[in-house]
Order: structure tokens, then C-alpha cells, then sequence
């Protein structure tokens, strides 16, 4: 049967469009749930904004405390961090919960594999998604923090291709999530042991130099604090030298990309059982 | 006859120390319907993931459409239609979106996609829940959903992964009817199954599939011609009973097979049978006359049966 869609059915534009079309596949299934997610979307940075950078912000500027460690306003100071922070929290989300929908709850990659589509396009369509929704979070951030005055310099919108990167850092998370294959709540172990610790000491909402020294170790392996402090020159630096900055690119890509490939390697195996 | 589409030699797939499938051959010709018939655990889902392209084999040879898949995954996959055991549809989005996606990892335009699949869904009787959630699907309306998506490629190949486990009579009944209309259009069909009924309904040819090994090859009538007896009779006199009474009933018909629960008289004549075994004097608790299937065949070649 050589019929007109035998003929269209294409493996050529499915090795090279494979990824995109998993990508496709995911935003279509967003729509289900598009307006949680854009009230969410709108509404943490207000919540944040407010939380942080008026209530926490009024508190610490009477005590001057602040202004004369850092030199400018704590909204400012925070505001480049919760931007990031935003990305990775939504990333992590896609990196646990999307990968085991896909391996376990749902099996919906075995049916994206036993299509033209490999392994490997699976898991970049899959970032691919995520790399979407961490800039459409990280953008509706910005222009909150824009609104509230949070943004100094011009460059400060770069936070967010500099979230999208901090973001891809924790791509480790994936890679572990497709290992998984007894679902135990390990996901609550990972956000409790590994996320937030690295949240709270990351120099996200006071610098890592208030930390002992014992623990800023924690802020140098963290891809929030490498992320926040390469979002900070922009918006209001630079406060650190050029070196540090280019180490923080170093560091993120390196993540970003380690995670990656494991991601890929992990999940090709796992398919081909 | 015409080149075969699938054709595996000494196909061998390992995993750590046992073999899942030892050493398997066989041949599928293009429009032919074939299955693999055997137990849980006998090999047959992975022989199907080797033969989906999906499964890299540990051993032997394997030619889909005339291309390795070691090498052509994507081309072959590209040309197959692939129904799971378990249905991985995705419970996100709705029925239809579930053909439209999936339309497009094979390189498919949006409108062609679009098309077949109000085309698709009309053959699997679903065009009134296009728009319903997977969740809210019946089991049999979800595997005819999983068929219509295995077709949206308009596949050479179709391979069903025990496509009626799980789902009432009624279901099963439509399904082999759609399975059925494909074969008459001149699909090639490949399906595994555990259920005897089935494998007769739907199986050009076939192999009973044992521990990874095939035990017999044949289409449903000559397998039963060769392993077993035209008619059989089934007696039972109670668990306790059973094995006295199978003492007194050597020799009648030609074979004689002693469950734990009955006894099974193999012959050419069941109700002539059922005369000699009153004659005797035994009376059994329930007795019942049918025609062999394949059920015997796998019985007499396994000592098991195929359902546990």
C-alpha cells in the first residue's frame, strides 16, 4: 500500500524535527491547565514582591544595615534572585514530575518511542518545554519586578536568558528522575534536601558573605547562587570582578550540560528495554 | 509470494544472565496476519519490542521491511503501527489530540494529521468523544483509541501487543471486528495473545511460543490437526474422585490428559467417548463434548496450560 500518507510519513523530518514535535506535544497538553498556571505565573512574583521586597525590605532599611553592605536597596538586591529562582522552581517541577509521567504514570515516552522518535529527541523535547515555560516564568518575573522598581540598570532584562541557564543547571534532576522506577516520594527528598537548601544558603535573599564560612561552600556548588550573582552585575553591578562572572557562565554551562547528556543517556537505555 | 516483511533468525535477547527469547526464527509475509502465541513470561512482548525497533537484540538477525534496526530504527518505526500491552496514551489531552500529536512525530503535516484523524476515529467508533479526556474512556474504547493511533501513519506493519487482555467480551468482540476489516484491507498484522479464541479469530498463521523458544509453527487448523485430536471430552468427578476415575478410563479415545480439576479425553469421537466412559460405570459430576483448540495444542506440547 503505497498510499499519500505512506508517502508523506517522513523519518527524515522526524530525525530532524523530532524534538521540536515532543515540544509541540507538551504545550498542547499545557492549554488543559493554562489558567492555573498563568494565575500562578502572575501571581508568586506579586506575592514575592511584596513579601520581600516591601515588607522584608521596609524592616532591613530601618535598620540600614543593608544599604551599607551592599550599596543598594534590598528589593533591588533580591528582586535578580527570585527571578531566577522562579525558572529553576519551575524547572525542577518539569525535571522530576514531567520525566516520571513519562517513564511511570503515564508510559507516554514508549509511545513517543515506538514513533520515528529517539531517545535523545525525547529528552530534548522534553528541556526544550522546559527551557519555554522557565522563560515565559521568568519574563512574566521581570516585568513585575520592572513594576516595582526593581531593575536598575537596562541590562538588567538579561536575568532572564540568565535564569533559562540557571534553570537548565538542575538538569541533574532529570537524569536522576528517569533512573527512578519505584515511585516512593523520592521527589519530596529531592525538593526538601537538595532544592531548598540550596535556595536558602545560595546568597538568594541575604548575601552568602553574612554566611559562616563553614557554610558558604554551599552558595559555590549552587547554580542559584552562581545564577544570582551573574544576574546581579547586570541589574545593578558589576560588584564583583569580570573573572567571577565568566566562572559562573563556566559553571552553569558545565551543569547544564552534564545533566544533559546524562539525562539522555540514562533515558535511551531506559527505553530500550 | 512476495518478499517477507519481518524476518528474524536465531533471534536472541538477554537480559543479565536469562534469556527472554532463545533463539527465535520466523518469517512474517507482507498481508499475512501472524501471531505468538504462549504464557505470561514466555517472550513474547520483548520478541515484539525487537520487532518494533525499540529493543536493541542481543543475538541473531533481524530484517523489518528489509532494513536492520540496529542501524534504520527510525525508518522502520516510521512504517509500523505499534499498539502496547499497556495503553500509554497520554491522559493530558483529549482523544483526538491524542491522534494529532502523535500524527506529527512521524513528519506529518497538520492538515493531513488533522484529516486522518476524524478518519481514524470514525473507524474506531469514537467520532462522539473527540473531545472527551482519556481518563473518562472505557477500557475498550481506550484500546480502540491506542489502534487508531497505531494507524495514523497508515502503517505497513501493525503489532499488537495483546490487544484484548483486560476487556469484557463486548469489547473484545469490536475490537477483533476493526482488527478484522484492517487484515481484509490487506494489513499486515502481528499480534501476540494468550487467549486461544483469539489467535483462531484473527491468526493466519502462527507459533506457540514457550520460554523464549517456539514449541510449533502452523495455521490454527493445522496445529491443531498435528498436536491434537478432532473432538475432546471434558469429565470431572470431583478433585478426590478425579485421579481414581482416570485409572478406569485408560484407553478410551486416543490420549488421555489428567488435570487437577478434570480429565481430558482426547479423540475423534467425544460423545462415543462419553458412552464407553458410562459403560464402564463412572459417572461423572459434568461432562462436556467440544472441538479441539488451540488450548489442547499448547497443553500437549507444554504439559501447562496457557492461562495459569
Amino acid at each position: 500500500m503505497t498510499s499519500l500518507i505512506q508517502q508523506q510519513v517522513s523519518a527524515a523530518r522526524s530525525r530532524r524535527w523530532g524534538a521540536w514535535y515532543v515540544a509541540e506535544h507538551k504545550l498542547r497538553a499545557t492549554r488543559a491547565f493554562f489558567w492555573t498556571m498563568l494565575v500562578t505565573v502572575i501571581g508568586t512574583p506579586f506575592l514575592y514582591l511584596f513579601a520581600f521586597g516591601v515588607g522584608l525590605a521596609t524592616l532591613l532599611t530601618r535598620n540600614e544595615g543593608f544599604a551599607e553592605l551592599t550599596g543598594i536597596g534590598y528589593l533591588q538586591f533580591v528582586a535578580p534572585a527570585l527571578v531566577v529562582n522562579a525558572a529553576v522552581l519551575v524547572a525542577v517541577e518539569e525535571y522530576m514530575f514531567g520525566v516520571l509521567q513519562g517513564f511511570m504514570w503515564n508510559k507516554h515516552f514508549e509511545g513517543m518511542n515506538a514513533s520515528p522518535l529517539s531517545g535523545r529527541q525525547i529528552v530534548d523535547g522534553m528541556f526544550l518545554y522546559t527551557g519555554i515555560r522557565a522563560v515565559v516564568t521568568a519574563g512574566v518575573y521581570y516585568a513585575v519586578v520592572a513594576l516595582f522598581g526593581g531593575g536598575v540598570s537596562p541590562w538588567a532584562v538579561l536575568v532572564i536568558p540568565i535564569a533559562l541557564l540557571t534553570a537548565y543547571a538542575f538538569s541533574g534532576i532529570a537524569a536522576y528522575s528517569s533512573s527512578i522506577t519505584e515511585d516512593r516520594s523520592q521527589f519530596n527528598m529531592v525538593l526538601r534536601l537538595v532544592v531548598m537548601p540550596l535556595t536558602l544558603f545560595s546568597g538568594t535573599v541575604f548575601p552568602l558573605s553574612q554566611l559562616p564560612i563553614f557554610l558558604q561552600w554551599i552558595g559555590w556548588i549552587s547554580p542559584i547562587w552562581h545564577g544570582s550573582e551573574l544576574a546581579r552585575q547586570f541589574s545593578y553591578g558589576p560588584t564583583e570582578p569580570i573573572w567571577l562572572s565568566i566562572l559562573h557562565v563556566v559553571v552553569l554551562l558545565a551543569y547544564a550540560i552534564v545533566g544533559w547528556q546524562l539525562t539522555v543517556r540514562i533515558a535511551t537505555r531506559r527505553l530500550d528495554k | 509470494m512476495t518478499a517477507p516483511v519481518i524476518v528474524a533468525r536465531d533471534l536472541v535477547k538477554t537480559y543479565k544472565q536469562t534469556a527472554a527469547v532463545d533463539h527465535l526464527s520466523f518469517e512474517v509475509a507482507a498481508g499475512e496476519s501472524f501471531g505468538l502465541l504462549g504464557p505470561n513470561g514466555a517472550g513474547k512482548s520483548t520478541t515484539m519490542r525487537m520487532v518494533g525497533a525499540v529493543s536493541t537484540r542481543t543475538s541473531g538477525q533481524l530484517s523489518i521491511l528489509g532494513l536492520d534496526p540496529d542501524a534504520h530504527g527510525p525508518e522502520i518505526r516510521a512504517q509500523l503501527g505499534v499498539v502496547p500491552q499497556q495503553d500509554n496514551l497520554d491522559n493530558e489531552l483529549q482523544v483526538r489530540e491524542n491522534l494529532l500529536v502523535y500524527g506529527r512525530y512521524f513528519g506529518l503535516p497538520r492538515r493531513t494529521v488533522a484529516t486522518r484523524a476524524d478518519e481514524l476515529l470514525e473507524f474506531a467508533q469514537l467520532t462522539d468523544r473527540a473531545k472527551a479526556k482519556v481518563d473518562e474512556l472505557s477500557g475498550g474504547m481506550k484500546r480502540r483509541l491506542t489502534i487508531a493511533r497505531a494507524l495514523i501513519n497508515d502503517p505497513r506493519i501493525l503489532l499488537l501487543d495483546e490487544p484484548t487482555t483486560g476487556l469484557d467480551p463486548q469489547a473484545r468482540h469490536i475490537l477483533w471486528d476493526r482488527l478484522f476489516r484492517l487484515k481484509e484491507q490487506g494489513t499486515t498484522l502481528v499480534l501476540t495473545t494468550h487467549y486461544m479464541d483469539e489467535a483462531e479469530q484473527l491468526c493466519d498463521r502462527l507459533v506457540v511460543v514457550d520460554k523464549g523458544r517456539i514449541m510449533a509453527e502452523g495455521s490454527p487448523a493445522a496445529l491443531i490437526r498435528e498436536h491434537s485430536s478432532r473432538e475432546v471430552l471434558e469429565v470431572r468427578f470431583g478433585s478426590e474422585a478425579n485421579a481414581g476415575a482416570a485409572a478406569k478410563l485408560e484407553g478410551i479415545g486416543d490420549r488421555l490428559e489428567v488435570l487437577p480439576d478434570r480429565i481430558l479425553v482426547y479423540g475423534s469421537d467425544g460423545e462415543a467417548a462419553l458412552a464407553e466412559v458410562t459403560k464402564r460405570g463412572l459417572e461423572p459430576v459434568t461432562s462436556l463434548v467440544r472441538r479441539s483448540s488451540l488450548e489442547d495444542v499448547f497443553l500437549r506440547l507444554t504439559g501447562r496450560s496457557l492461562i495459569e
